[in-house]
């Protein structure tokens, strides 16, 4: 990991550091390098390096004095780096805009917090600042909000609750109890993810399919193997189990490309193009088949090839009368 | 890495932060060890690490100490330099550490942690309460490529240019933007700005950026006009426009529950088997798509050219 640090890398590490010790008088080496994310080597190797700068003026002096003897650093001198850094544009920004996209975030009863934060840190940001406005977040939140207040106060109740919830790639209403664990926004979506008693899993439901929500009077109690699905490696998992669909794309019918997870996307003349998906589920493929008309054409597996005609000329029969 | 050069940066810091005159390149010389004798190289080094320490963010200024000096000096203020003092109560810091965590894996993550790792150099322990966050999860994604590059041009006010390929065509332009702001609506990242080649304002979404995104004028060149709201822009470009249609459906029982769901009315059992639906929308093209996806399930009743554009759509996907 060290090798990949670079020299100013590092001496924004030692900026912090300083004030880091400083501000807490003596703190222990083993806390410290978890703060920083580094070894304790690499810790000691950073205070040694403090220890020994040297200037002049014209004599030479080492403006910066501490030691770490029994594991605890002090610093007794460290001459006008005292304190941390100013946050530069990035970093004010960065935070900035995640925190106004919480302000966005159904279910959250106390926003005070947030907006005493927000005050404080433009505040000590400065001109910093200026920049973050020109980044915004909208979720997609206009559905199923006043849902997320009854899950929070469900989760805070430790109460299980029942959902009717649409799939859409089915087109089905489903029933089931669900165990409330936590509400993420991951995609600009607020999801309930939550333990399932019918699949007996971890599941992740969005808020806007949410049709219908009570709180049970039972107590909320996932087993002990529940653990939180990884948000950060995205929602679609592909599965060994997965089926590959093959599909063709009329100029019309990119956004297909665009708006659902492809394994791959080939560029076809006359600016079609060819993708594969991968699905656990062929329902939805169906129906986007049917809704594609002309502009795409499924072109395998052929079971699929095959139902998506018979759904075609189902429907079209519905029409001959 | 070099530690030399870290030694050297770390004592230019101290000894600019140290002094209230500018001091000439050669006082720097004599003040901080590791600059080479060669006059030369020396230019040359600490050209680059007047660089380095600006792109960190470190305020250094250039002035003279009498008007009548020749040669410019460097100091850095003390004041300018510093992070001014910052208080946060325990629910604050609480909030601070779930706002560290929104950007994950994603552009902005490092610059998050550099802000974090400052606040607590402060003395802030963003981590002790976390327990009074821990079932809210949000996070932000950026994985359109061309978010870095637009995320400069916006913060440093630089035009670009990029290839774009619009909505329904597959040859990309390449268009010239003068970007005001970023923004993600509903999961995704687009940018608005003054369109140079079109002579007005556009809003891109950055998913359908073909190329890389090319600076093509210095730092703060782009004037972001008075009044101009970059999220306003995007939700009109995005927005829904309004359901002025009715459609009369039969709908299967039990079927086409996503279309009862935003129904005016819904009348079960009509004729055996079958409900009548009747439901309001915008766009006839995307509704005959919509009402076309459910198959069998799905009959059109009224109007007639809705009718038929969902029958051409089945005759379309069989040939």
């Amino acid at each position: 990991m060290s090798a990949l640090v670079t020299s100013t890398e590092r001496l924004q590490r030692l900026l912090a550091l300083v004030p880091y010790v400083m501000s807490r008088k003596v703190v222990g080496l083993k806390e410290t390098a978890a703060a920083f994310g580094i070894r304790e080597r690499e810790l000691v190797d950073d205070l040694n390096l403090l220890w020994c700068v040297e200037l002049r003026g014209p004599d030479p002096y080492c403006p910066i004095d501490l030691s770490y003897e029994g594991g605890e650093i002090m610093i007794s001198q460290a001459t006008s780096i005292g304190r941390p850094l100013r946050l530069a544009v990035d970093e004010a920004a960065a935070l900035l805009v995640a925190l106004r996209m919480l302000g966005e975030v159904p279910g959250q009863q106390d926003r005070s917090a947030l907006s005493r934060l927000i005050a404080k840190l433009e505040a000590a940001a400065g001109e910093a600042a200026s920049v973050s406005a020109q980044v915004a977040v909208q979720l997609d939140s206009h559905n199923g909000e006043g849902y997320a207040d009854e899950i929070r106060a469900a989760m805070d109740s430790g109460r299980r609750i029942h959902l009717s919830y649409y799939v859409p790639g089915r087109d089905e209403t489903t029933e089931r109890d669900v165990d409330p664990m936590r509400l993420l926004v991951v995609e600009g979506r607020p999801y309930l993810e939550g333990w399932c008693l019918r699949a007996e899993g971890m599941r992740l439901f969005r808020l806007d399919r949410v049709l219908a929500l009570t709180v049970l009077d039972v107590p909320s109690s996932p087993p002990a193997e529940a653990e939180h699905v990884d948000v950060d490696s995205g929602l679609f998992r592909p599965s060994p189990d997965d089926v590959l669909v093959e599909l063709e794309l009329s100029p019309d019918g990119r956004w297909v490309a665009e708006y659902y997870p492809c394994q791959s996307v080939t560029e076809l003349d006359d600016g079609r193009l060819r993708v594969v998906l991968r699905t656990p589920a062929t329902g939805w493929v169906r129906r986007l088949a049917l809704r594609l008309g002309e502009d795409g054409r499924v072109t395998g597996p052929a079971y699929l090839v095959e139902e998506i005609r018979a759904a075609a000329t189902a429907a079209l029969g519905n029409y001959a009368g | 890495m070099s530690k030399r050069k870290t030694e050297r940066l770390l004592g230019l810091v101290v000894c600019l932060l140290s002094t209230r005159r500018y001091l000439t390149a050669e006082q720097i010389r004599q003040a901080v060890p590791g600059y080479p004798d060669t006059e030369d190289l020396f230019k040359r080094m600490f050209e680059r690490d007047k660089e380095d320490l600006r792109d960190l963010g470190v305020p250094l200024e250039t002035g003279v100490n009498h008007p009548f000096d020749e040669e410019a000096g460097y100091r850095i203020r003390q004041q300018a330099y510093e992070l001014p003092e910052l208080r946060l109560e325990a629910d604050e810091a609480a909030v601070l550490g779930l706002a560290a965590r929104v950007w994950q894996h994603a552009e902005l993550a490092g610059a998050a942690a550099g802000a974090l790792l400052k606040l607590r150099a402060a003395g802030i322990d963003s981590d002790l309460d976390v327990s009074a966050q821990q079932d809210i999860e949000p996070r932000l994604g950026t994985p359109e490529p061309a978010f870095g590059a637009l995320w400069e041009a916006v913060r440093d006010r630089r035009p670009v240019t990029f290839p774009y390929r619009a909505a329904g065509r597959s040859e990309p332009q390449i268009r010239e933007l003068e970007p005001w702001g970023v923004v993600n609506r509903k999961g995704r990242w687009y940018v608005a700005g003054h369109d140079r080649g079109r002579q007005a304002t556009r809003v891109f979404r950055l998913g359908r950026i073909a190329g890389p995104v090319k600076f093509c004028g210095p730092s703060r060149s782009v004037i972001v006009p008075d009044g101009a709201d970059v999220r306003e822009l995007v939700r009109d470009w995005d927005s829904e426009p309004a359901r002025e249609h009715t459609a009369v459906l039969r709908v299967r029982s039990g079927a086409g529950v996503g279309l009862r769901r935003h129904a005016v009315s819904v009348r079960d059992g009509v004729t055996e088997g079958w409900d009548e639906v009747i439901t309001r929308y915008a766009d006839g093209g995307w509704f005959a798509d919509y009402a076309a996806s459910f198959g069998p399930d799905v009959i059109v009743t009224d109007p007639p050219d809705l009718r038929e554009a969902v029958i051409a759509r089945l005759k379309g996907a069989l040939s």
